[in-house]
């Protein structure tokens, strides 16, 4: 009981540490140095302690800082509960998705299985579904408790777009769903072990169509009409400052792990190397002992797991600085003309398939 | 253990049914609901419904409500607009019909905890609740309202766009 109770707390802290405490902040550091470079510029290197800038990593530092001591603004006539609250609405649902995201196997430590997820839910795939989508709220009642239009024009856009890309979201699932038959996100993982099963290969259309939906639903360039700088100032966050401004940075970092995380598990095989499965990998180590070798594979499978998340987190980079903004129409366009029937037309071939094979 | 989560969950939810009602913006009521529907899901998990509460946040706190909020704040409703619920025009039969309406669902309600006997706990299955066994149970016992119900909402989504697109002609 205790001994469980201590490993999930365990579970819970690395998370936490991994991504407000590691891939948030420094992921404001990689954006502006990838920018730098596909723009051909130097990019952050200024801040400094006693002369080293550490490539410019100490902007973190000065980031937070800066955060930390700005003025909390609240404007006139805005709803102050919800102004404060929406923030925290925004940021809480890209962490709880972590809750069922499986950042490695199970493992047979000190004769206990370790599982490396903090709840293992039947019902996985649809609890990431239905907690993204409250994600919303955050930003929809950001900007209506503002009382500033361009805010209100912000949250508009947020609403709709949010709505039009979770039907493509949602349709995606059912994909993957019936390829492997299960919704726990550790079962479809482990599903994964051999290379030609991976996601990427059963849902080809899938990943594309997921890959899509999940920038749109975090409202990154090109879908960031939302927030659109030359439009709307800021958008939804215009009448943010301080800390709470912070929040909504943080959370859309936040949000790109996550998405890296689940197209991970969906798409990339989620904790395994191609070609290498559990077995060979714990027989090379097998010297070590139960413990020692299956410690020494769980923590080859979650640096595996988080180079995958890089790679995901990279490409949503690269996405960002090279496609311009879509105009809102063209979202709203591509959103339920195109990936609406192309979803529903990847479910239909996906039982096809499955029926004929069966 | 299930007590101490299920009355502050449950307080909460009367709570936030209240301020649906009691609150003068339509946004501050939307937003309550929203609260309750959160909290109606946290009381199917705890009855081992971890998929009805799933789609409870899914169907109803993640799209309708955003519907909802979405259509209140395209009118911008704001708070005064509305007189409150003592002067609107008072339909005399629709009174009477939810009144009805009401006295069925309690007499229901009341038949049911009658019924069951309170002292035996009640033994579930270990696969109760889990997405295979629903959909077994669907697709198998109840197939006939699960098929009248689905064509009832594809009549209902084709009665929205036919709506929607003569107004728009």
């Amino acid at each position: 009981m205790w001994v469980d109770l201590i490993i999930t707390l365990v579970k819970i802290f690395f998370i936490l540490a991994i991504t407000v405490g590691f891939f948030a902040p420094v992921l404001t550091w990689v954006e502006r140095k990838q920018s730098a470079l596909m723009q051909d510029r130097i990019g952050a290197n200024r801040a400094d302690i006693m002369g080293f800038t550490a490539l410019g990593l100490f902007h973190i530092i000065a980031d937070a800082l800066k955060m930390f001591t700005k003025e909390d603004f609240i404007p006139d006539g805005a709803n102050k509960v919800l102004h404060t609250l929406s923030p925290i609405i925004a940021l809480v649902p890209a962490l709880v998705t972590f809750a069922v995201v499986p950042f490695g196997g199970q493992y047979t430590l000190f004769d206990k299985e370790v599982n490396l997820v903090i709840s293992d839910l039947d019902v996985g795939l649809l609890f990431v579904f239905a907690i993204a989508s409250l994600a919303t709220y955050g930003y929809v009642i950001a900007g209506w408790s503002s009382n500033n239009n361009w805010s209100l024009l912000g949250s508009m856009r947020t609403a709709s777009q949010m709505i039009s890309y979770e039907v493509t979201m949602g349709l995606t699932i059912i994909g993957v769903l019936m390829v492997y038959g299960t919704m726990k996100l550790t079962e479809i993982g482990a599903a994964q072990e051999d290379f030609l099963r991976w996601g990427f290969f059963l849902q080809p259309l899938g990943f594309f169509m997921f890959l899509t939906a999940s920038i749109a639903e975090n409202k990154r360039i090109p879908f960031d009409a939302p927030e659109a700088e030359s439009e709307l100032v800021a958008g939804y966050f215009t009448e943010y400052s301080g800390l709470k401004f912070g929040m909504f940075f943080m959370a859309e970092f936040v949000e790109m792990v996550t998405i890296g995380a689940i197209m991970t598990i969906l798409f990339f095989g989620a904790w395994h190397i191609p070609f290498l499965t559990t077995a060979t990998l714990l027989s090379w180590f097998d010297f070590l002992g139960t413990t020692g070798s299956n410690l020494v594979v769980m923590l080859i499978h979650v640096g595996v797991f988080f180079a995958k998340v890089v790679f995901f987190i990279y490409l949503q980079m690269i996405i960002r600085w090279t496609l311009p903004r879509f105009r809102y129409d063209q979202i709203m366009k591509l959103g339920w003309k195109i990936l609406l029937p192309l979803s529903l037309a990847n479910i239909f071939v996906t039982g096809l398939v499955i029926l004929a094979l069966n | 253990m299930e007590l101490l989560i299920f009355y502050p969950v449950a307080g909460l939810c009367v709570a936030l049914a209240l301020g649906v009602i009691f609150n003068n913006s339509p946004v501050g009521s939307a937003i309550s609901l929203i609260g309750m529907m959160l909290g109606l899901a946290a009381i199917f998990v705890l009855q081992q419904a971890h998929f009805i509460a799933i789609l409870q946040i899914i169907i109803y706190a993640g799209a309708i409500m955003v519907l909802f909020m979405f259509v209140i704040m395209l009118l911008n409703l704001k708070q005064g607009d509305d007189k409150g619920w003592a002067s609107r025009d008072q339909n005399l039969l629709l009174s009477v019909l939810t009144g009805f309406l009401t006295l069925g669902v309690l007499y229901k309600i009341a038949e049911v905890l009658f019924s069951v006997d309170m002292n035996t706990p009640a033994t579930l299955p270990d696969t109760f609740g889990t997405v295979a066994v629903i959909g077994e149970t669907l697709f198998t016992d109840f197939v006939l309202p699960f098929e009248v119900a689905s064509i009832l909402l594809l009549a209902a989504m084709v009665g929205a766009v036919v709506l929607a697109k003569n107004k728009l002609d």
